[in-house]
């Protein structure tokens, strides 16, 4: 006869295991508390605010001018992105109709920066399974488009380019050759990536099938941009509510298709950010044929003086859906902006999608999701 | 936000929801009908407000003292809505984390930068903010302390230059 075991005296004891703040693979100051139970992960809880540098609280003390450096800081990846979405959102309420330079320059940049971002992504993800050359390759790609900026403003990684109203510079007169060239030399290398990381076995079995996260509750949780298309659907910004000269342009949005695994998991995830780029790409191209000409400091406002009321604007980054809620009372300063910001709402689901893995999966799953704590902890 | 969506809702709450044409939002009156309006807003099927975009909390410094505003989008049907909830210091608002799991994190830094609470909140503690720390920064009569935990705070630019 058998007898009944107790199964409270089998069953192993959970531990707390801490991942952070300091760790090479949390893509900054952020601490996971992982409760484990054994290797398997029952429950992750992040724990930011590291960063926290009050960027909401000094905003209520800044001109809406001096704001634009500050949201810079947030993204620190994608920057361009961060002050393109605050300026459109003190141009609506401004009621101010942009150059149509001024647009087509504004989307140049701003899928030259989704491609250098996207490249950081692809290249750091590939370094939290442990394949270490594509990082080194896709960094030294994402130097030519920071020596384009370079060109552009004279910054590389914080430019303060784009300003409520128009932009500071006008194209410099080797930019656009500049960026043919890079845009005829980064195409192929795509697919040396495909060859490198996209297929290699290794990186299939680490990330194919990990950390699925289905279409519902990825909106349930407010996730967005990449993370989200990978689930299959697309919802996209530039699409759906086009802003700025977006309408114009002929791309498609890439959507996760579950080619090697199930849709919505780790690899589709890294493969949406692949395909991006390549439209990227084609719309930088699009863009070229049909920069007009024009002055771009011709609605620059002299002081801004937004009218009393609220604006909340939208933008597709590289990250997500990031949004500026702005209060005025009319004065130079906005009496409330919050930033709703896309990694904040992406990393809240780490929890959702990671219980039941090991600790290893834990790192591809938060590596995939591309989180930056700059833009999170604000 | 069309005129179908204001009518649909304000069919169902006549007497707890107000359309402001110049702030183009809908004002929650009643901030105890809050969680129905929300329940509804999601599951109707002409509203379907299934994605939650951003919850920003805001310091009037008048009578109704705090304001919450929402702000939803739907993926399916593709339209967006501007709620509002204003309320005296000390009531709560009911929490719509258990309907929007987005919500859960935004609430938290609501109560954390306005000392806001939100009402059956599943873990409502701080969360950019340090959980010793004292008072709520972002209100407009948020006094910068002058110690955090016995270190002195810098206040101007004397400390460091």
């Amino acid at each position: 006869m058998f007898k009944v075991i107790d199964k409270s005296i089998i069953s192993a004891d959970e531990m707390v295991l801490n991942m952070g703040p300091q760790h090479p693979s949390t893509h900054g100051v952020l601490r996971l508390k992982i409760i484990t139970d054994g290797e398997i992960v029952s429950k992750v809880e992040p724990v930011i605010g590291y960063l926290h540098r009050c960027f909401e609280k000094h905003c209520e003390n800044l001109s809406y001018e001096q704001i634009v450096p500050f949201t810079d800081r947030c993204d620190y990846l994608a920057s361009m992105h961060m002050s393109h979405s605050y300026s459109m959102a003190v141009e609506k309420l401004l009621d101010v109709e942009l150059p149509e330079r001024v647009e087509y320059i504004r989307v140049i940049i701003a899928e030259l920066q989704r491609i250098a971002s996207h490249l950081i992504a692809v290249g750091a993800f590939g370094l939290d399974v442990g394949a270490i050359t594509p990082f080194t390759w896709t960094l030294r790609d994402r130097e030519r488009i920071l020596d384009l900026f370079e060109l552009l403003c004279g910054a590389r990684l914080l430019y303060n380019y784009v300003w409520p109203g128009g932009v500071s510079h006008d194209l410099p007169s080797k930019f656009v050759e500049r960026t043919k060239e890079f845009l005829d030399y980064f195409e192929p290398q795509i697919d040396e990536y495909n060859q490198l990381l996209t297929t290699n076995k290794i990186f299939i079995e680490r990330s194919a099938d990990v950390g699925v996260l289905p279409l519902n509750v990825g909106v349930n949780f407010g996730v967005t941009g990449p993370s989200l298309r990978a689930s299959g659907t697309n919802f996209d910004l530039r699409k759906d509510e086009p802003y700025s000269v977006y309408s114009k342009f002929d791309f498609d949005v890439p959507v996760g298709e579950g080619l090697m695994g199930t849709v919505g998991d780790c690899w589709d995830r890294y493969y949406v950010r692949v395909l991006e780029m390549k439209e990227s790409v084609k719309i930088i191209r699009q863009a070229f044929e049909g920069l007009p000409s024009g002055d771009v400091h011709e609605v620059l406002p002299k002081k801004i003086r937004p009218r009393k009321g609220e604006a909340y604007s939208r933008y597709e980054s590289a990250r997500g859906d990031v949004g500026f809620y702005i209060r005025s009372d009319g004065k130079n300063t906005p009496t409330r902006l919050k930033m709703r910001s896309p990694a904040y709402c992406n990393l809240s689901v780490l929890d959702e999608i990671s219980s039941g893995w090991m600790i290893s999966d834990v790192i591809t799953i938060l590596g995939s999701l591309d989180i930056v704590l700059g833009e999170i902890d604000r | 936000m069309s005129e179908k969506i204001i009518n649909n809702i304000s069919k169902q709450f006549n007497n707890s929801i107000e359309y402001s044409k110049e702030n183009n939002c809908i004002f929650v009156i009643n901030p105890d009908k809050w969680l129905e309006i929300a329940t509804f807003i999601l599951n109707d099927n002409d509203l379907k407000f299934d994605y939650l975009m951003c919850i920003t909390g805001y310091d009037l410094g008048e009578s109704s003292r705090f304001g919450v505003a929402y702000n939803f989008y739907s993926t399916s049907l593709k339209h967006y809505i501007e709620i509002r909830v204003e309320i005296d210091e000390d009531i709560e608002i009911s929490s719509i984390a258990n309907l929007w799991n987005a919500a859960n994190w935004h609430e938290r830094e609501t109560f954390d930068l306005y000392g806001i609470k939100f009402s059956n909140h599943p873990d409502m503690k701080r969360i950019l903010l340090p959980e010793d720390w004292e008072g709520h920064p972002l209100r407009k009569d948020y006094k910068t302390p002058d110690y955090y935990n016995g270190m002195p705070v810098p206040k101007d630019k004397s400390y460091w230059e």
